[in-house]
């Protein structure tokens, strides 16, 4: 059974570095960002986000929306166990897998193959999955002899194909996604959408945050808007969506 | 309530980075073999450095202070490569979470990942180095006996030390941040005070023996470079380098389970 659920989390990030005045003033004219607040002593905290309450369940596909600053990518975190609420409670049931940047622990003077073992691992397979998985990631990115030469000899192209074959390669109970991954040319595209779909549908909870408007309608059944680090609308996808991409 | 305890939390992540033990080799591995690539001699460059260091500062403080080379050679050189290893560990040791920031802010890993990634690095460039030891001690025609195999205990208890000092002196590190300045002056001193390029012989009489007894390097480098040199190993070492590794690490599974929430906020 997999399950999110937040209970009035609260995530407050200390800057210890932001004594002075200067460097709080920089940071209260991003009008768009969290809620600063003077902590204990001297040192300046950022309230990144601020009594989050939700509950996901089995089949949800949550779209998170939100200006820059809002909170997305930490709330994302929260939910990968990354960051460790401030207040509040987080539990989350089920093998976790994020795909916030999928090019995460490529080394551009390793082989292709050597990359596909080292990313495969730190998304938490064992050896063993890993050489059964390898024949397909590479099937898949179809990079044949190249796959033993450095990854700083591909070609951009190529390195998207690699990164992305490889880190959808996986079958999380949970899957976390700042923004869409489409990647290469129109035929690479093409399969690419299909191995996302068919990774989306088989996990059993997804939480993407994109500001793609039609990306999130296709993709999503629900839909969390988050302003300033709060939660300001949750509910299905239409009405939240339209009032988010008028106002 | 035992499961909130800082220890438990502390403990949970060692035990789950061990569990998942081939992610730290793997990344070891491959720091190792990015100096492989492009470059024949790879890690074996840092190796000539070390044997020239060791061969120049041997003769020279050989003859200034009128060694026995024989002896002071093969000394000198085990003396050196463990406390490269040692300063190595510890002052990488200290960034391992601040230089693995890309990873820790993406994927939910145990703590303890990067510091054995950090200490098997540095192992493996031990292991390494250590070929200058049997070439000096061939040069010189020092002889070694049996003994030498009780070295690798000597090492195995060293390495559980550096593995707490290291997790404390990162956790701290990420924190604040000038503390790595501080590490390194530390390490400096410490090389001074400990006989690393001096011999024991060289020690004061009216200085108080406790001065080297009490010093963990001082015994970290006797419990391997004794049986390398065909002495046998004190007892009095081996008891207080085991008993600093007991309450050294607990006060490592306290602090990593302390300040583990802490740590990702800090980066």
């Amino acid at each position: 059974m997999a399950f999110i659920t937040l209970e009035h989390v609260g995530v407050e990030f200390p800057i210890f570095n932001a004594q002075g005045r200067s460097l709080k003033n920089t940071i209260l004219s991003f009008a768009t960002g969290g809620q600063i607040e003077k902590g204990k002593g001297n040192t300046v905290v950022v309230k990144s986000l601020q009594d989050i309450s939700l509950s996901l369940v089995h089949g949800d596909r949550v779209g998170l929306v939100g200006h820059n600053g809002a909170g997305k990518t930490t709330l994302l975190r929260v939910i990968s166990g990354i960051y460790i609420p401030t207040s509040g409670v987080c539990e989350v049931e089920g093998r976790c897998v994020s795909l916030i940047n999928i090019h995460l622990g490529i080394n551009h003077e390793e082989t292709g193959r050597s990359n596909i073992k080292l990313r495969a691992a730190m998304m938490g397979l064992k050896p063993k999955q890993i050489e059964e998985k390898m024949e397909e990631i590479a099937e898949f990115c179809e990079l044949g002899d190249f796959l033993d030469m450095p990854f700083r000899t591909y070609s951009s192209g190529m390195q998207m194909r690699l990164a992305f074959a490889t880190s959808t390669s996986i079958d999380p109970d949970i899957l976390i996604m700042d923004e869409w991954l489409s990647t290469g040319d129109e035929n690479f595209k093409v399969r690419a959408n299909e191995r996302m779909k068919s990774l989306v549908d088989k996990t059993k909870i997804l939480v993407l945050a994109s500001h793609s408007r039609s990306m999130l309608e296709q993709n999503c059944n629900k839909i969390i808007w988050l302003e300033h680090g709060r939660i300001k609308a949750i509910g299905e996808p239409q009405p939240i969506l339209d009032a988010y991409f008028s106002h | 309530m035992f499961k909130k305890t800082p220890f438990y939390i502390g403990l949970q992540d060692i035990v789950e980075a061990l569990h998942g033990y081939w992610l730290p080799c793997m990344l070891a591995w491959q720091d190792i073999s990015i100096r492989y690539k492009r470059s024949r001699l790879g890690q074996f460059w840092l190796t000539i450095n070390t044997l020239i260091y060791i061969s120049t500062l041997g003769i020279i403080f050989g003859s200034l202070f009128r060694f026995n080379l024989l002896e002071y050679l093969p000394n000198i050189s085990a003396s050196v490569l463990m406390w490269n290893f040692m300063n190595a560990s510890i002052t990488e040791g200290s960034m391992s979470f601040i230089s693995s920031e890309n990873i820790i802010l993406q994927v939910k890993l145990p703590f303890f990942t990067y510091i054995i990634r950090t200490l098997i690095r540095n192992f493996i460039a031990f292991c390494h180095n250590i070929v200058i030891f049997p070439f000096i001690c061939l040069c010189v025609g020092y002889k070694i006996n049996f003994y030498a195999f009780l070295s690798i205990f000597g090492l195995l208890i060293v390495f559980l030390n550096l593995s707490w000092i290291c997790i404390i002196a990162a956790v701290f590190c990420t924190r604040f941040r000038d503390l790595q300045q501080i590490i390194i002056s530390i390490m400096q001193i410490l090389f001074y005070v400990t006989p690393v390029v001096w011999s024991v012989k060289a020690f004061p009489p009216n200085f108080s023996p406790l001065m080297l007894t009490l010093n963990p390097f001082y015994n970290f480098i006797n419990v391997v470079k004794m049986p390398l040199l065909g002495y046998a190993p004190a007892a009095s070492e081996w008891m207080f380098c085991c008993g600093l590794a007991v309450v050294g690490w607990c006060a490592a599974l306290y602090t990593l389970g302390k300040y583990k929430r802490r740590i990702a906020y800090w980066l």
